[in-house]
């Protein structure tokens, strides 16, 4: 990793950390070539007084590497709740004291989700479990949901399922899912404090077998689950390495009963300094607005971000709780003059 | 977390809070009522009985053992 180049104090909120906007500007902008960790770092320890330069680099960055189209797409849970992993932040672990008890979807309800998410423009549906992994009934509900979807609806198909074994990656590539996420969720440093039940590199493991078998990887994660500012420019760079071509960006929002429900939500100016700086090392990733973001920075939040580095949306809302109405962000879209990414672009 | 679960009402106005589960007329439901806007109910109303709630893109459905179901 290249170390940066321009002179700086430690000191947070110095004025001579704007340099690192002029670096950005001439090895991002006009060369592609993405911020190293320590840049990176360099980027979310720049003043409030530095995010609207920030913000409207990293915008300039996202026109010019991935062009003003946006990416949209709707989620929803097929199998809700009762997950035997402890992740920190989850309100679907089975764990904890949450409020969120199991569910199951049929593949009727499916089908008119996805549906509706067309409706909208959206060209993604992405499947979703809580899960360590699928077992064989989850595998035959997927198999059965993605070819009644392929039937009824013109969209491209996601899943998230968790870790997965070779044969049920080859599956999944078999029944037409183009794009698989799993979230690291957080630096690998930091990892140890967020989930215990399994590793980073169990979750690394599976995001290789999903590239080998050429779907697309979509891995990102959660923001403000108190990690240190150079944790999450350890996330950016490991983020990086393993080129993605989807980022969700989740900010926590402390949900009742988990371990991080009693943590502070981060404050707006820190969100949009994380999603400038991301873009800053990604500069030709789909980087999507994900969970957190009506609380984390309210209805601005959304123009902000769409105007800071954000190419890509969840519409609507996402698995246990309730997102902006889809008509919003889509109105949004239009005022800004951004078109919704057209399907054959994305096949 | 989960109240005491009782009858409801006989008028049928909700007794408990949908977002805690606790008696609606106790104090103390500001974060529930900030959160409710972003959130779908958790507890039916009429019992505190802890729902099954199913989260879509557009919408929720959340349905208590006792009290059947509710949608947005």
């Amino acid at each position: 990793m290249s170390i940066s180049t321009t002179t700086l104090s430690d000191r947070p909120g110095d004025p001579g950390r704007s340099d690192i906007l002029a670096v950005a500007r001439e090895q991002v902008l006009e060369r592609g070539e993405g911020l190293t960790r320590e840049q990176v770092l360099e980027v979310l320890q720049l003043p409030d007084e530095s995010l609207d330069d920030l913000l409207a680099l990293a915008h300039d960055v996202r026109m010019r590497w991935c062009g003003p189209e946006v990416e949209v797409e709707g989620i929803i849970s097929l199998k809700t709740g009762g997950c035997p992993e402890d992740c920190h932040f989850c309100s679907q672990s089975g764990l904890f004291a949450s409020p969120v008890r199991s569910a199951w979807l049929d593949v009727p309800m499916l089908v008119e989700a996805a549906k509706q998410t067309a409706k909208t423009g959206a060209t993604e549906f992405c499947i979703v479990a809580a899960v360590r992994g699928p077992d064989e009934r989850l595998m035959g509900q997927v198999a059965a949901g993605v070819a009644a979807i392929k039937d009824a609806v013109d969209i491209n198909v996601a899943c998230s399922l968790g870790m997965l074994t070779p044969d049920q990656v080859t599956r999944l590539a078999e029944m037409g899912v183009h794009r698989y996420n799993h979230n690291l969720e957080t630096a690998r440093s930091y990892f140890p404090n967020v989930v215990t039940t399994h590793t980073w590199e169990e979750r690394w493991e599976t995001l290789r077998l999903v590239r080998e078998a050429g779907m697309e990887v979509c891995c990102g994660g959660i923001v403000g689950m108190g990690e240190t500012l150079e944790q999450r420019a350890e996330f950016a760079a490991q983020l990086a390495e393993l080129t993605p071509d989807e980022v969700p960006l989740n900010f926590l929002n402390p949900r009742p009963g988990t371990p991080f429900g009693d943590l502070e939500q981060m404050s707006g100016p820190d969100a949009l300094r994380t999603v400038a700086a991301y873009r800053l090392a990604m500069p030709r990733t789909v980087l999507r607005f994900a969970g957190g973001r009506e609380i984390t920075l309210g209805d601005l939040g959304a123009r902000q971000g769409l105007l800071g580095g954000i190419n890509a949306v969840i519409v609507g809302n996402y698995l246990t709780t309730l997102g902006r109405p889809a008509e919003a962000d889509i109105d949004l879209l239009g005022e800004l003059q951004m078109p919704i990414k057209a399907l054959n672009e994305t096949l | 977390m989960t109240a005491p679960v009782q009858e409801p009402a006989a008028d049928g106005a909700a007794q408990f809070c949908d977002q805690c589960g606790a008696p609606a007329a106790e104090p103390g439901h500001e974060r529930c009522a900030a959160r409710r806007t972003l959130e779908p109910p958790r507890f039916c109303p009429q019992c505190a009985r802890r729902m099954v709630v199913q989260v879509d893109p557009f919408g929720w459905t959340a349905r208590c053992s006792r009290h059947g179901e509710t949608h947005s």
